[in-house]
């Protein structure tokens, strides 16, 4: 990294920022804003591999998330044993014959002669794959979602440490990308944009759809923590003690020291994801990468294997998203599927490494910094704009009173409008790429 | 006989129908993307968010006329204030293409930037329509809700099963066709037309042949924002309104597009219906039809459903995933830009 | 020699007169270059690869920055113009690749072709058919799906149809057959006896030459020699470097 004024100086606003949020508004504001800056940070990270180091245009990372996030589900979750006794076999069972199915067909695909006789044999195998698989596993989960439906109704997880889905969660997502990339990556590039939009919507669908595995729309809460609540830090002497000496009361001192240890945690994390990419994007491996997105048909005549390459690019990504993902849902301390729209989790990333600098890992870092903190007090100055903009219409108009509802939306204006002007006048973002 | 008639009955009342009127309203989305693409060149992702918001003028206009005490006697009213929402987003295009989109094309910026503008311009719109509508479900239907009742057509026909044709299936389905025959009228026919298929097919060469890129381009928006806010309404006027929806819609219409060919009008209209039967039928329980036509001991015990509702996405995505596997171009031969 | 081809005279239709230029802010690929084009003749501009051909006549029709020379339509300076303007003034360019609507029909080209034009465009049309008969078989198939030879005719044809003053051609045979290639000549000298001046490049120099009443050897961007087509041919230095013995 190319230490310089300007970098330290964007930075530290984007520190003094958060210190004076602390200290006007609250504490645990400022820590909250942090602790899901750090994590969009961490997403940025992904997009930009992506997009800054190779050009692919992936607008499914909410898919990617939310299946990182349920890996913090499937690891840190204690194990349901009624559940398990009334059906976990059999949708074990069910899952591993539909793969088998798909197996099988993508066997023939490739094994027989093209023709005819091909096309019946894959049409035939999917079809009694899906009816033996149906039959397995339809009963199977809904005699899961039946047990116990108020309380748990779904297998739960492995009872593991929840810090271990992160990078279970990295693997899954890096899994789902391996798919989605066989298909799409090669073809044009808005084909893969729209094949990742299609695969994010359906990993939300089974997310909230598949009870049980995630309790759907149930939410899953109370996943256990990573680090100890703050009912447990209030009875520590410690934490009594430093309330005491900054003149809080327990409970706020208690919640600052368990947010800053997620942000310890969370920081870490991503120090490692900057100095990993920085590595690999000032190795040969990452200047071969640039020199692809910048222009890949010389890369092609040079005997790259483009798709092979952007495969990867697109696998580690994605990864790093996963990763995220599990990172968040261990914040929330719950899964939410009905929680998860485009907008915030796919579109918002991409606002941020536009913003941040597409192609610089610190861009992405503090663009992902700076949205994200415009995104959450947005809405107050959004009230007082519209406060502003509509005081002349009396304080019972019907339109003012409509607007002031309505006014956390302009967030979603002041976003685009970001996006736009950087857009156009700064087209290489806060911080360049070198 | 009187079985098949039932399970026909069924198909139509379930299926049929209801794929028709669904496949129209993708087909019209999808007709938009399909010609913002073959003359702007790149993927328009704010398609559903204008479309929601030229919608939310409709309903705005409906309610000001119902307000009025205006009707259109058995049509809904929204239809009287289609051209509202029509002239409302055709100027909102319009001025985000001298604000945005003119710039990367005189400095001649690659598709993608014309994409991440899109999602611009896409959360701009996002956030106007919240503003002013809110995220939440409106309802603006009004009129002769059905043309052919349940129960009118059990005692018309003497038959076990019912149909009903909603008046917003007649209207979409009409108002559709005449769209697309005057979209193809104007395309093949018009000294205009032609020019915007000129252009599509060969740049330079149009721009030496004296057609101004601008008018195209400003013809072009015009043509898609017409097709954003008729698509919209119908589809209100259909199912419901919310915002959200409409922005998921982004998949059918690309799916739509892709499917038909990339840049072919004609193409966008199969995919549309193509993408909605799928959608349809594969979500579709079929233990009622079949139980018109099996002896009860052959019916399996289940609803005889290849996937849940909830997963219609799926199905959209299965299409796009085999077109892209075996015919990249699309049905009809689409552009490879 | 003849000197008098060296100095156009005054009333040619179309001259580009001591060019010097390059793409953009490039280094200058033209020096000091002429070429023009009178009533009724047909001129050829032939020269090895790279000698800058293709570039003089793109400077001619206004897709160059020149920095020094003139280009004048029937005595009028045209050089501030665009290409869409040149066209408007009566300038018709058929370039090399891409010359004509693929999607198209043959019918719908030549109205494109038309498209500056508000006026009944059906007589050019019928010209145009009369030239190039084949195109009235083939009106309603779409132009990419015709073979070459063809595809020129359509492309030469929708540069007609703006009833241009002088007609400009851009390797107008490269690609073709032989055979193709002379009834593309044919054809060429016929529009030429309709009265329109044409201009043209061309890669196979002695063919072009044979039917050329001007001739211009370029070579690195200059104009080495400058004659009537019968005179080249005749020339033994001009055929030796030029047209392979």
């Amino acid at each position: 990294m190319s230490i310089n004024i300007r970098n330290i100086v964007l930075f530290s606003a984007m520190g003094l920022a958060l210190v004076m949020t602390g200290m006007y508004q609250s504490w645990p504001l400022a820590l909250t804003i942090l602790n899901m800056a750090l994590i969009s940070a961490v997403m940025a990270l992904g997009v930009n591999m992506q997009w800054g180091y190779a050009g692919i245009f992936n607008v499914g990372i909410m898919g990617f998330t939310a299946i990182g996030g349920l890996a913090a589900v499937l690891i840190a979750m204690p194990p349901v044993p009624e559940a398990w006794a009334a059906g976990g076999m059999g949708a074990m069972l069910g899952l591993m014959m539909g793969a088998a199915t798909i197996f099988a067909a993508i066997l023939i695909y490739k094994t027989m002669q093209p023709g005819k006789l091909r096309g019946l044999s894959i049409i035939l195998v999917l079809a009694v794959g899906y009816i033996l698989t149906s039959l397995v596993y339809g009963p199977a989960t809904h005699a899961i979602s039946r047990v116990d439906p108020a309380a748990t109704g779904f297998l739960g997880g492995l009872g593991l440490p929840v810090i271990l889905s992160w990078p279970v969660g990295a693997l899954m997502a890096a899994g789902l990308a391996f798919v989605v990339g066989r298909v799409a990556l090669g073809l044009r590039s808005d084909y893969l944009a729209i094949a990742t939009l299609g695969i994010s919507e359906i990993v939300i669908a089974v997310l909230k759809f598949e009870v049980w595995l995630t309790r759907g729309v149930n939410n899953v809460s109370g996943i256990p923590r990573a680090v100890p609540r703050p009912v447990e830090l209030q009875t520590r002497d410690w934490v009594q003690g430093l309330a005491d000496r900054m003149g809080m009361s327990v409970a706020e001192m208690a919640r600052i020291v368990e947010l800053v240890s997620y942000a310890i945690l969370f920081t870490i994390v991503l120090g490692i994801l900057i100095w990993l990419a920085e590595k690999a994007l000032n190795s040969p491996w990452g200047r071969m990468m640039r020199a692809i997105r910048d222009n890949e048909v010389a890369a092609r005549a040079m005997g790259k294997d483009v798709t092979r390459r952007h495969l990867m690019i697109f696998i580690l990504g994605s990864a790093t998203c996963g990763l995220a993902g599990a990172m968040m849902v261990t914040l929330d301390g719950q899964l939410t599927p009905g929680s998860y729209e485009p907008l915030r989790f796919t579109f918002l990333m991409w606002v941020m490494v536009i913003v941040g600098g597409s192609g610089n890992n610190w861009g992405s870092v503090l663009g992902a910094f700076v949205i994200w903190f415009l995104w959450v007090q947005a809405e107050p100055l959004g009230r007082w704009l519209m406060d502003v903009l509509t005081s002349g219409l009396g304080a019972d108009s019907a339109v003012r009173v409509h607007l002031m509802n309505q006014a956390a939306h302009t967030r979603l204006i002041m976003m685009g409008t970001a996006l736009l002007l950087m857009l156009r006048f700064a087209p290489r973002g806060l911080i360049p790429e070198r | 006989m009187e079985n098949i008639l039932n399970a026909l009955v069924v198909l139509a009342n379930f299926v049929l129908i209801p794929g028709l009127a669904y496949g129209s309203q993708i087909a019209l989305g999808a007709l938009g993307i399909t010609l913002i693409y073959s003359i702007l060149r790149f993927a328009h992702f704010a398609h559903g968010d204008i479309m929601a918001f030229g919608t939310a003028f409709v309903i705005f206009g409906t309610w000001g006329l119902q307000y009025l005490g205006i009707s259109f006697g058995p049509l809904p009213t929204a239809l009287l204030a289609l051209p509202l929402g029509i002239a409302v987003i055709i100027l909102y295009l319009l001025t985000a293409d001298r604000l945005v989109y003119r710039f990367y094309r005189r400095v001649k910026a690659k598709p993608m930037i014309f994409v991440m503008a899109s999602l611009g311009v896409m959360f701009v719109t996002n956030g106007l329509t919240r503003l002013l509508i809110g995220p939440g479900e409106r309802r603006f239907d009004d009129g002769q809700r059905f043309i052919i009742g349940v129960r009118d057509f059990r005692e018309w026909t003497g038959l076990a099963e019912g149909l009903a044709l909603r008046g917003s299936q007649v209207i979409t389905v009409v108002v559709a066709l005449i769209a697309m025959g005057l979209l193809f009228w104007f395309l093949n026919r018009t000294k205009s037309g032609k020019s915007m298929r000129a252009y599509s097919d060969n740049e330079d060469l149009a721009l030496l042949s004296g057609i101004n890129p601008d008018r195209v381009v400003w013809i072009t928006w015009a043509i898609a924002g017409t097709l954003m806010v008729l698509a919209g309404t119908l589809y209100g006027l259909d199912k419901s309104y919310r915002p959200f929806t409409y922005f998921m819609l982004l998949l059918p219409f690309f799916a739509a597009a892709i499917v038909g060919g990339l840049g072919s009008p004609i193409g966008a209209i199969v995919g549309g219906y193509i993408v909605a039967f799928a959608e349809m039928g594969i979500t579709y329980a079929w233990r009622r039809f079949f139980s018109h036509l099996l002896p009860d001991e052959w019916m399996p015990a289940g609803l005889m459903q290849v996937l849940p509702v909830d997963y219609k996405f799926a199905v959209t995505f299965g299409i796009l995933v085999v077109v892209l596997i075996f015919r990249p171009t699309g049905i009809f031969r689409g552009k490879t830009l | 020699m003849s000197e008098h081809a060296l100095k156009p005279s005054a009333n040619a239709v179309l001259i580009g007169e001591a060019m010097t230029g390059g793409y953009g802010n490039g280094p200058d690929i033209l020096h000091d270059c002429t070429i023009a084009v009178e009533a009724g003749e047909i001129a050829v501009i032939v020269g090895p690869n790279g000698a800058g051909k293709s570039t003089a006549m793109k400077a001619v029709f206004g897709m160059l920055n020149l920095r020094k020379g003139s280009v004048r339509l029937n005595g009028e300076d045209i050089g501030a113009l665009t290409p869409q303007a040149r066209v408007r003034r009566g300038m018709g360019f058929v370039p090399q690749t891409g010359n004509i609507f693929p999607s198209m029909t043959v019918q719908e080209n030549l109205e494109m072709g038309a498209f500056i034009r508000d006026d009944d465009i059906r007589g050019t049309m019928e010209q145009v058919f009369d030239l190039f008969p084949i195109l009235r078989d083939k009106r309603a198939q779409a132009a990419g799906e015709l073979s070459g030879g063809q595809r020129q005719q359509v492309a030469v044809g929708r540069a007609l149809m703006t009833q241009p003053k002088v007609l400009m051609l851009d390797e107008p045979t490269a690609g073709v057959s032989p055979i193709v290639m002379d009834e593309l000549f044919d054809r060429i000298i016929e529009v030429a006896r309709t009265g329109i001046p044409i201009l043209m490049v061309e890669q196979n120099a002695r063919q072009a030459l044979e039917i050329a009443d001007k001739g211009y050897v370029m070579v690195q961007g200059a104009n080495r020699y400058t004659d009537t087509g019968e005179a080249l041919l005749a020339d033994p230095e001009v055929r030796k470097s030029f047209l392979g013995g």
